[in-house]
């Protein structure tokens, strides 16, 4: 029966919680725990748990840190829920550690408050539209959350049109309530999007990617053919271009940037180009 | 232009492990495993062990009916398709085994009242499918962005007529065994998830052969880091 005890014993040394900041760009995998910056201090040198003596016994200066997608607070410790890279961000301003997030690759979308989504139409019922966005449930607009309605000037939307708007309730109690104005009650941009032109999807990554603001993808697409693109948080992008050929081609080559290296890519944006 | 590029993309990441630290006897079969090869599910995966090859797909967090809807976590649903022929009354017993396995590694109260569903097509069998079927069942989940609290894996042990461990056994060597135990682990602390036994043993036999899967299992575990770390170094 020593056997197993003594086995056991090696793994648990093995799996001892790492420092966050000495996994940063990682690939880091569920079930992994990560020590705060503050923490490791506490752990010391030796490992021995030694801490500094201080006249004031209580007084620890917490640094304050966001757990972003991917982690759970577990105890003191960050654990990791989803395989991906950890990345951090430091605060812009002021006091707190920043962000800790894990990068990865996922199709499936789950809505989050913020963010801006293209949605379907599904179905009209009394006051509220029912969105499609993708998500385990379909999301409710109420017809006055468009700029200008009012109960007399109702929108004219039809099921099966394309919406965009941004979450202002989306948590994993509730169902997902979209509107098309900001807190100002402005459109800005937001509402039915116009006729033609194709919707597709891609991963999510995909999209945070070409969001990011020094994206060069969508820089050179634009040099290509003037072209119309809405950018969904839930994976789904709307494009149109003057024809029907040049919008397919602006589809592909989208899905395509996500496994191309940045120099397959201007290759094919030259060849494009000339043709 | 699509499916080549699709073709190009994918990852495949194999490994040759070829002993663990007992003797002869005890070393696992050739591992592969390739993930997000499916466009429609939200993520699969497909895994080989010597000649078991499982292909899983995982759908979530997605709409469940009301019927199914549980209202504080996600309902998970595993179905298993053998090779050839209906499911039958063995896939629906190993359904339930490894529904068992992922509900307790699935964060399912960040997503109540949605539904995981895994899918698992028996590609080709030659011993050690349910722990196959964990392996890939694993894989797809990670590869969906399934929120879990722990990675999981499979290791299967026969046990011969004189007493001797052999993992991860042929289906030959599983059909001569006296007894075939097949553990499930989580990669925190080798913790035991799910045990399915069949045929006669003893207490410490068993306890050997769950020493032996712990120490197997780290080989799975660190091939699961190596094909997740390759497929983000793409990226």
């Amino acid at each position: 029966m020593a056997e197993p005890v003594s086995v056991a014993a090696e793994y648990l040394a093995g799996s001892r919680a790492r420092a966050a900041r000495t996994v940063l760009g990682q690939v880091v995998l569920p079930g992994e725990e990560l020590l705060l910056p503050e923490q490791e201090d506490a752990e010391g040198p030796g490992g021995a748990g030694e801490r500094p003596l201080s006249l004031n016994a209580g007084a620890r200066s917490r640094v304050r840190v966001v757990c972003g997608p991917g982690l759970r607070r577990c105890g003191d410790r960050l654990l990791v829920t989803k395989c991906g890279r950890l990345r951090h961000k430091e605060p812009g301003s002021g006091s707190g550690g920043g962000v800790y997030w894990v990068d990865s690759q996922q199709k499936r979308y789950v809505p989050v408050k913020g963010d801006h989504v293209i949605g379907i139409v599904t179905a009209k019922s009394g006051d509220i539209f029912k969105v499609d966005v993708g998500g385990s449930e379909p999301a409710s607009l109420s017809y006055l959350s468009f700029e200008g309605a009012t109960k007399r000037n109702r929108p004219n939307v039809q099921v099966g049109d394309l919406i965009y708007g941004q979450f202002v309730v989306a948590n994993k109690d509730m169902e997902p309530e979209m509107v098309c104005i900001d807190s100002c009650g402005r459109a800005n941009g937001m509402g039915v999007i116009g006729q033609d032109g194709l919707l597709f999807k891609v991963t999510l990554g995909l999209i945070r990617k070409l969001l990011a603001p020094d994206c060069e993808i969508i820089q050179e697409v634009g040099k290509l053919y003037p072209l119309e693109i809405v950018f969904g948080m839930n994976g789904r992008i709307w494009v149109k271009a003057k024809t029907i050929q040049q919008t397919l081609i602006l589809a592909n080559i989208l899905e395509a940037c996500e496994h191309m290296t940045s120099d397959q890519r201007k290759q094919i944006f030259s060849r494009l180009a000339e043709s | 232009m699509e499916e080549e590029m699709h073709t190009d993309a994918k990852i495949r990441a194999e490994i040759g492990t070829g002993c663990s630290p007992r003797g002869p006897g005890c070393s696992l079969r050739h591992f592969a495993c390739e993930q997000n090869l499916l466009s429609r599910p939200d993520g699969s995966a497909s895994f080989l062990q010597g000649d078991t090859s499982v292909l899983a797909g995982v759908y979530g967090p997605a709409e469940v009916k009301v019927s199914k809807e549980i209202f504080n976590k996600a309902t998970l649903e595993v179905i298993l398709r053998p090779k050839i022929g209906l499911p039958g009354v063995a896939e629906k017993s190993r359904e339930r085994l490894i529904r068992n396995t992922c509900e307790a590694v699935v964060l399912g109260t960040l997503h109540p009242r949605t539904s995981i569903t895994v899918v698992l097509q028996v590609v080709s069998d030659a011993g050690s499918l349910l722990a196959c079927c964990l392996n890939a069942a694993c894989m797809a989940l990670v590869d969906a962005g399934v929120p879990m609290r722990a990675l999981f894996c499979g290791v299967t042990c026969a046990l011969d007529s004189d007493g001797t461990l052999v993992l991860d056994p042929t289906s030959k060597q599983e059909k001569e065994a006296r007894a075939v135990l097949t553990f499930a682990l989580d990669s925190v602390e080798r913790k035991l998830l799910m045990s399915s036994t069949k045929g006669l043993y003893s207490d410490s036999e068993l306890q050997q052969c769950l020493a032996a899967a712990q120490a197997a299992s780290q080989h799975v575990f660190r091939f699961y880091r190596e094909s997740l770390q390759r497929r983000y170094s793409k990226s």
